[in-house]
């Protein structure tokens, strides 16, 4: 039988995840967008989304809001995926697969240098 | 789209576009009423009936309205080839509930597919959104709602790793237990 959780068991992961906020607090959040309209849902984008969550689940990678908003506008390019790093531009990416998802968090969400052979114009 | 799944986000990506704060998504599966039942429901803007018209049929989408309910008439045909129909319930400053229903056993239903993952990308991201999903199989149900989860983690974003990690297993495992005790029900 799976156990099942409880709202205690929250209120400590609370507590820790303040914790490691206070210490970080001056650097601020990086968000990732997903864009999630019918033609990107078709195009992957929930698989490229699932990528995004499991990396940061695994991985255990705090201060990343993840996002998804509708249609971006790009439909040829969908999946699409956009990263803003705090204080700086927003960079989109196209046609983002569950392998590429991988490399644009490593190399650009973590490591601040943006993935060029994987950016779109937006 | 090859999962009943990716339909249901789809849909729900209207609720938000109809700027929803409360979204309730149910899903039923009944094997001895032979159904499998899908029902959104928001308190979005809602539709009049033109609107209304124009989102069920595919060729009278005019290239303004183009990005909303793009994926209605495909989840409406797939319920149909399949002994079954998608109705939709909507009024202006209303809200908006569709109501999907698919023959279980039909050779041509396609599969549930990954709930867990739709919900979680609901969930997670659109943190502002309030979310109620039930599920039943075989009148066992089981049913998650994010405000409590909300409340317990204040201060602390919905994409934190451990968060994540106890919202995914809370519905795999809820869902799971629902079927499992769907399943002995069933047998006499």
């Amino acid at each position: 039988m799976p156990t099942v959780k409880s709202l205690d068991d929250l209120k400590k992961i609370r507590e820790e995840a303040l914790k490691k906020q206070q210490i970080k607090e001056t650097s601020g959040k990086t968000e990732v967008i997903v864009g999630m309209g019918t033609v990107g849902i078709a195009a992957g984008a929930r698989e490229t989304l699932k990528a995004i969550l499991d990396m940061i689940e695994k991985d255990n990678l705090s201060d990343i809001i993840v996002r998804q908003t509708g249609n971006i506008g790009l439909d040829s390019y969908e999946p699409i995926v956009q990263v803003v790093l705090p204080g700086q531009e927003k960079v989109t990416y196209g046609k983002v697969n569950p392998e590429m998802v991988r490399r644009i968090m490593k190399e650009h969400v973590l490591g601040g240098e943006i993935v060029k052979e994987y950016q779109v114009e937006s | 789209m090859r999962e009943l799944a990716l339909h249901v986000l789809d849909i729900a990506e209207n609720s938000i576009s109809a700027g929803a704060d409360e979204i309730k998504i149910r899903i039923e599966e009944d094997l001895s009423g032979d159904i499998l039942q899908i029902m959104i429901e928001d308190n979005g803007k809602g539709m009049d009936q033109e609107t209304l018209a124009r989102v069920t049929d595919p060729f009278v989408t005019s290239r303004t309205t183009r990005k909303v309910g793009l994926g209605i008439p495909f989840f409406k045909a797939a319920a149909e080839a399949c002994d079954g129909r998608l109705t939709i319930h909507s009024f202006p400053g209303q809200g908006t509930t569709i109501d999907v229903i698919f023959k279980h056993s039909h050779i041509d239903r396609m599969p549930l597919g990954d709930i867990v993952s739709t919900l979680q990308t609901l969930i997670i991201g659109t943190p502002d959104i309030h979310w109620i999903f039930e599920y039943q199989f075989n009148g066992y149900a089981f049913i998650f709602d994010d405000k409590p989860i909300k409340e317990a983690i204040e201060g602390v974003p919905l994409s934190e790793p451990a968060v994540m990690k106890f919202i995914r297993e809370m519905l795999e495992s809820g869902i799971q237990e629902a079927r499992e005790n769907g399943i002995v029900k069933a047998i006499p």
